[in-house]
């Protein structure tokens, strides 16, 4: 799920701010910016992760030549079986062909790591090396067994220097979390 | 706007209310915005009746941007090395949150004078949502 061409963008960065509540003239003045310690806009700390938009095969956007698993006239688009025993997992199970490891792969989220080594400005344009990293398994009182994977992304500029290394950890729960 | 390692101390804190009555409309603004359209964020439908939950949850990234934001507003723009974090508990509509960082260190690498900071993040009922590190950059 490497990400070829992601160009931070202005607009982008602008919407992404707004989005987490954020209204630091930061990441919308360029006027303001200008005349701060960075120099120019910079994105929010956690933008990256929206290099999703750019990944042709993100397999959490809907796409028109696709079937999408989330509701339409029924209340999935690809899940046929009874719905009675459905839990979270089924979610990925059903989805052979877009499994993937790591943040947010079919199930949960379970951590998010940044490491800075700059920050991302309007006109850099990145692409991703992304790898696996490791795998474990915990028992939970809430959710059964639970299943860690943890996926690697380096975020790199045209000139392949390393801008952020994010690591993400993804958990598949055996049933829904009992809140 | 940064902040100086002069003027820090171990345990000193700061905290924000980082949201009032999380709407369904700001998961779906992120949704839009991160590209990650996950039903069990957006589609009430497919949510309780597929995947088994009582509504739509916030993306963990959501309350881990809205938190990020109480960091930097705390350390300076563009000050921070690295922002992780662990999703303790899922954040619902409705939820109120808090976010709050303690000095936990301040040292000094290769001449730059950097804190590290604790960061929990709780919701209405002071469940923790969010637990993490960050390390930010300091004027000396």
């Amino acid at each position: 799920m490497a990400v070829e061409r992601f160009p931070v963008e202005a607009s982008h960065i602008l919407m992404f701010a707004r989005s987490i509540g954020d209204t630091n003239p930061i990441y919308s003045d360029p006027e303001y910016a200008a005349g701060t310690e960075v120099g120019s806009i910079i994105a929010p700390p956690t933008f990256a992760q929206s290099s999703a938009q750019f990944d042709p095969d993100y397999f959490l956007r809907p796409k028109p030549d696709k079937k999408w698993f989330g509701s339409g006239r029924t209340a999935s688009g690809t899940l046929v079986r009874d719905l009675s025993e459905a839990d979270g997992d089924d979610v990925t199970d059903e989805r052979e062909d877009d499994k993937q490891s790591g943040a947010a792969a079919g199930g949960l989220h379970a951590e998010q790591h940044f490491t800075y080594h700059r920050h991302l400005k309007p006109g850099d344009v990145l692409h991703t090396v992304t790898y696996d990293g490791e795998r474990w398994e915990k028992q939970s009182k809430r959710a059964g067994i639970l299943k860690f994977s943890e996926a690697v992304t380096e975020y790199r500029d045209e000139d392949d220097e390393l801008v952020i290394t994010a690591k993400g950890v993804g958990v598949v729960t055996e049933k829904v979390i009992d809140n | 706007m940064a902040l100086s390692a002069s003027q820090l101390s171990v345990g000193d804190s700061y905290s924000e209310q980082i949201v009032d009555d999380l709407t369904r409309t700001q998961i779906v603004q992120y949704a839009g915005a991160s590209g990650d359209y996950n039903p069990v964020h957006t589609d009430e439908k497919f949510v309780t009746e597929v995947a088994g939950y009582p509504t739509v949850f916030a993306h963990g990234m959501l309350t881990m941007g809205m938190t990020g934001r109480m960091v930097t507003n705390y350390v300076g723009d563009g000050r921070l090395t690295y922002y992780g974090v662990r999703f303790t508990s899922q954040v619902w509509p409705g939820d109120t949150l808090t976010a709050k960082a303690e000095v936990a260190d301040i040292r000094d690498e290769d001449g730059q004078k950097l804190v590290d900071l604790t960061i929990t993040t709780t919701n209405q009922d002071d469940r923790p949502v969010l637990t993490g590190q960050a390390t930010a950059r300091l004027d000396d």
